[in-house]
C-alpha cells in the first residue's frame, strides 16, 4: 500500500478541494464550474470522469443529513480473528450495509446501515446476529455535533 | 412556481422518494444532470432543480458537491475515536471537538454498560497515525479532555465503502450505466 497522494493538476485540485459543497443548482452545474475555474465544461467533467475512475471522487452528488431521511445506525462487532473475513463479507452483502470496516479493538467489525424504517433496520440486525451467533452492539446517532462543510485538503 | 416535492406523498412512488432515490448515488456526469435524472423519474429540469433545493430547505441535505474518498487521496489514516463524557457536559464538550476541520464526525452516541462505556464519537483523518495521535492530543489539551477516557480505533480494512442508501433503488441514474470494480474497491451492489 503506497501512501503518497497521486500526481493532480491543479483543475483536480480545485475541483476536489472547492466544490464539496455548493453544486450550482442551474441547469449547466459543470459549465458554471468551468467558469470559476477558467476552463471548459467538457475539461471539468472529463477531470471528474477520471477522478471517480481513479476512485478519489466517490461521487458527486448530495451528503444528506443522518436519520432525516430513513434511518441508520453504526453497528459494532467482536468478531473472533478467525472469524472476521467471513463475517465481514456477509456483511457487506447487505445493499443496506454501506460502509463496513475493520478496526484495532475488540469490537473490531464497524459497519453502518441504512433501511427505510426502524423495522427493516433492526432487522438487518438481527439476521446478523442470528446468522453469525455473535452480538451486534447497536449505536445509533442521538445528536450531531458536527456541521458537514466538506474536508479540507491540503497537497504536497 | 417549481414543484413542491415535499408537499407531495412521502411513500413509495411519491416524488420526493422518486428524487432521492434518483441522486443518492451520484449524479450523472453529463452536461445537464438534473434534466438527465428528471428524464428518469418523470420530472422537468426546473422541477428536479427545485426539488433539491426544497431538500435543503426541509434540512434533509447537508451538502451537494464532489464526495471525496480520503483514503484514496493520501489520507490513509483514520480513527475513530471514542469519549466517556459525563452526559451533563456533552452539549459543552460535543461542539467544542465537532468545530476542528479534521474532525470529520462527531456524534452522541448511546453507551451499552458494561461493555461499552463511550458516548461520544468522532472521527478523525490524517496522512499516518503519527499525525492522528497529534490531532488527538490537540483536541484534548484544546477542549480540556484530559480526565476524560477515551480509546482511537484505527481502521485497519475497508471492506466496503459508498454512499448511504436511504430508499430502495429504484432506477439510479448513475447506476444504470456500468462501471469497473476500482483497485481496492470492494464495493458490490
Amino acid at each position: 500500500m503506497t501512501t503518497a497522494q497521486p500526481s493532480l493538476d491543479e483543475i483536480q485540485r480545485r475541483l476536489l478541494n472547492d466544490f464539496q459543497h455548493g453544486l450550482p443548482l442551474t441547469p449547466r452545474p459543470f459549465e458554471h464550474m468551468a467558469r470559476e475555474l477558467g476552463t471548459t465544461e467538457e475539461a471539468v467533467l472529463e477531470s471528474l470522469q477520471e477522478l471517480q475512475q481513479a476512485g478519489i471522487v466517490s461521487r458527486v452528488g448530495p451528503v444528506f443529513h443522518p436519520n432525516r431521511v430513513g434511518v441508520s445506525t453504526l453497528a459494532a462487532m467482536a468478531v473472533p480473528a478467525e472469524r472476521l473475513a467471513g463475517v465481514a463479507e456477509l456483511v457487506s452483502a447487505y445493499p443496506e450495509v454501506n460502509h463496513n470496516y475493520e478496526r484495532e479493538h475488540a469490537y473490531n467489525l464497524w459497519f453502518v446501515v441504512t433501511a427505510p424504517n426502524e423495522r427493516a433496520l433492526l432487522g438487518v440486525l438481527d439476521e446478523i446476529e442470528a446468522r453469525t451467533g455473535l452480538r451486534v452492539l447497536d449505536l445509533p446517532m442521538l445528536d450531531d455535533y458536527f456541521i458537514d462543510l466538506g474536508f479540507r485538503l491540503t497537497w504536497d | 412556481m417549481g414543484l413542491n416535492v415535499t408537499q407531495l406523498p412521502m411513500g413509495e412512488g411519491g416524488a420526493r422518494q422518486r428524487l432521492i432515490a434518483a441522486i443518492q448515488g451520484g449524479l450523472p456526469l453529463a452536461p445537464r444532470p438534473y434534466a438527465a435524472i428528471g428524464e428518469c423519474i418523470g420530472l422537468s429540469e426546473q422541477e428536479v432543480i427545485e426539488g433539491i433545493r426544497e431538500l435543503f430547505e426541509q434540512q434533509l441535505l447537508k451538502r451537494m458537491g464532489v464526495v471525496v474518498r480520503h483514503r484514496a487521496l493520501g489520507y490513509r489514516s483514520n480513527a475513530m475515536v471514542v469519549w466517556d463524557i459525563p452526559d451533563e457536559r456533552l452539549d459543552e464538550l460535543g461542539p467544542c471537538m465537532g468545530r476542528f476541520s479534521f474532525v470529520t464526525l462527531c456524534y452522541h452516541r448511546p453507551r451499552h454498560l458494561p461493555v461499552w462505556p463511550y458516548n461520544l464519537f468522532t472521527m478523525i483523518h490524517g496522512r499516518d497515525r503519527e499525525e492522528v495521535l497529534s490531532r488527538i492530543d490537540d483536541l484534548v489539551a484544546s477542549c480540556g479532555l484530559e480526565a476524560v477516557p477515551h480509546e482511537a480505533l484505527f481502521s485497519r480494512r475497508c471492506f466496503k465503502q459508498r454512499g448511504a442508501r436511504y430508499v430502495a433503488e429504484a432506477r439510479s441514474v448513475s447506476d444504470r450505466e456500468a462501471r469497473p470494480l476500482q483497485a481496492g474497491e470492494k464495493v458490490v451492489i
